[in-house]
């Protein structure tokens, strides 16, 4: 595998910054951690347009786009839905009780 | 055709050279490492990073959801400026469809379903990284392409990683989907799985571990593909099956952590580093969060997915609430609740089930404003994903102050004069401490017992996900009040403005 000692080097640095990270969330907001994180993983719409690229550079056949364009609407769902329903529950967290309720 | 592909590939494998090898390696590497696509790469990790680091706290939650979106649209711009060749129409495509399916998810999709949802968003995601490692699989040796597959030698250490990815999102995939069908009811929770479940579990992953082994020692046999494919699929079916939905916040969270590494692996194999950060900041996230869903019931990952609750060594429900039992009327408790000092709120998944949450915050209101101060007890595991009771309580405009977790709150049960216990059971269930024997021991619990008064609001006296009776509710200091969570909140803010 190419460079396969600086893949991990960023693997496990990235893992232990996520752990760092996360370690310090409120439990208040463990579920749009959770649809935050989810839609953050949706980066493998980049992966689905390098293969299809990859595909189409080198005459792949169809199936490389197919399965691709499949991919990047799964990926985009959850681009789409997770950061909005991420924003949608912490508009939700209010310090103060509003008046007039 | 005369001469067909497959008898032309090992020909041609013979051919290369390790020069060709390593050209290969320059010309992907240049164009990943090109000026602009490594700026949006570096950007968009810092984004990602940011992103998490602002979501610790409400203050400054949502500038990291804008960093988030901001870091994902660098990233995507970056990756089209690289790769140029790719089909904007089958992208822009993508794109269009995925958001008509995405944002009405996220637009009407009620707060009591967002498990659901989480567990719909897993599947989606893993789906993504197994379709796309499977076409990557299929180009690198040469089915689907004419040029690529005689490029390269097999690698044995790049092909066991493509593999573990593809398992890993195919079994994400079917067992998101059973998590999901099981929090929206589509799958009945009675099923718990077939007797010997564990040997069939055990085996279909034994099978996907030795395909996986095969593909990567013989990279080129393809027809071992789309083997490791169905046996991903039917472990992660398998494995979710019998999980029951108590236990779901574990499972979600391991799920979470499943998707991550998976999105990480495809980063490894297609020499993308932001692959590779993004989905382990996604998959750490996951393990921090199925490990304090574990500790929050003090059981391990292995007794979660593959243990079973045995509740055969637990006293009858009789012996425990014999006569013992007292019940109470919305009227009695909010003639208990006049003019007390303090009161707990102890909400469960039975409020999210009789969607009470507005109604708890009438009362929370009510008695906010007869100066009796209000706090609400959140466990960890109380609901079906982490964190699920303080989304409900926001919803319901209860401000998050109010909202405290477990360790904070149990010193202060003993300075407090009512605990109103709404649908939940296990985790205020004192044989937690008191019976080592009992499924659920050392599991830490809300000391709900030390209150003066406990009401707890309940249908009836069925036993929890646990299988156990619950020795508080026939404790000398609780009432019970049998009714649905809504119904008996609103009842209780009824008769305390008819009193006043």
């Amino acid at each position: 595998m190419y460079n396969l000692e600086a893949k991990l080097f960023v693997f496990l640095l990235s893992t232990f910054l996520g752990l760092e990270v996360i370690r310090r969330v409120s439990p208040l907001l463990h579920t749009p951690l959770m649809s935050l994180t989810n839609a953050i993983s949706a980066i493998s719409i980049v992966a689905a347009i390098q293969v299809m690229a990859e595909g189409i550079t080198t005459g792949g056949s169809g199936w490389i786009t197919f399965l691709c364009t499949l991919g990047v609407i799964a990926a985009t769902t959850n681009i789409v839905g997770g950061f909005w329903i991420t924003d949608r529950m912490l508009k939700m967290f209010r310090r103060e009780t509003p008046d007039g309720k | 055709m005369v001469n067909d592909g497959l008898s032309a590939i090992p020909l041609l494998l013979a051919e290369v050279t390790p020069q060709a090898v390593a050209n290969y390696a320059l010309e992907s590497s240049a164009a990943a490492n090109s000026l602009v696509g490594g700026a949006s790469y570096l950007t968009a990790a810092a984004l990602f990073i940011l992103s998490l680091k602002w979501l610790s706290h409400p203050r400054t939650a949502r500038k990291g959801v804008r960093a988030g979106e901001v870091g994902m649209v660098v990233a995507i711009v970056g990756t089209l400026l690289i790769f140029q060749a790719v089909s904007i129409k089958w992208v822009l495509i993508g794109v269009v469809l995925g958001s008509l399916i995405g944002a009405p998810m996220a637009i009407w999709m009620p707060m009591t379903a967002v498990p659901q949802r989480t567990a719909l968003s897993h599947a989606f995601g893993a789906l993504a990284a197994a379709l796309v490692g499977t076409a990557h699989y299929y180009w690198l040796y040469g089915l689907w392409s004419e040029e690529s597959g005689i490029k390269f030698t097999p690698d044995h250490f790049e092909t066991a990683v493509l593999a573990i990815e593809v398992l890993l999102g195919c079994l994400t995939f079917t067992g998101s989907l059973v998590a999901f069908g099981k929090l929206q009811d589509l799958i009945p929770s009675s099923i718990k799985g077939l007797p010997n479940q564990n040997v069939i579990n055990f085996s279909l992953l034994g099978a996907a571990i030795l395909v996986a082994i095969w593909l990567a020692v013989s990279p080129l046999t393809h027809v071992l593909f789309p083997v490791l494919i169905l046996l991903g699929l039917a472990f992660g079916l398998c494995l979710v099956i019998p999980i029951g939905g108590a236990d779901m916040p574990t499972v979600i969270s391991l799920l979470n952590s499943y998707a991550g590494l998976s999105a990480s692996l495809m980063g490894f194999v297609l020499n993308n580093y932001l692959l590779i950060v993004a989905g382990a900041l996604d998959g750490s996230s996951g393990l921090i969060l199925s490990i304090i869903m574990c500790k929050a019931m003090n059981r391990s990952f292995t007794n979660v997915l593959f243990g079973r609750m045995d509740a055969s060594k637990v006293a009858a429900a009789d012996d425990v609430y014999g006569g013992k039992v007292k019940s109470a009327t919305a009227e009695d408790v909010a003639m208990l609740l006049d003019g007390v000092r303090r009161v707990v709120v102890v909400p469960g998944y039975g409020m999210a089930v009789s969607q009470a949450q507005h109604a708890v915050r009438e009362l929370f209101h009510m008695l906010e404003e007869r100066g009796t101060e209000v706090e609400f007890a959140i466990h960890p595991v109380a609901g079906r994903m982490p964190g699920h009771m303080n989304v409900l309580l926001a919803e319901a405009d209860i401000p998050y102050d109010k909202l405290k977790e477990m360790d904070e709150i149990n010193p202060s049960f003993a300075q407090t004069d009512v605990v109103i216990v709404i649908g939940a059971n296990d985790v205020v269930n004192p044989l937690a401490n008191t019976d080592p024997k009992s499924p659920i021991a050392g599991m830490p619990i809300l000391n709900v017992g030390d209150a003066r008064t406990v009401v707890v609001v309940k249908r009836s006296l069925s036993p929890g996900f646990a299988g156990i009776p619950n020795p508080l509710f026939a404790a000398d200091n609780t009432l019970m009040l049998f009714e649905d969570g809504k119904k008996a909140v609103v009842d209780m803010v009824a008769a305390m403005k008819a009193a006043s």
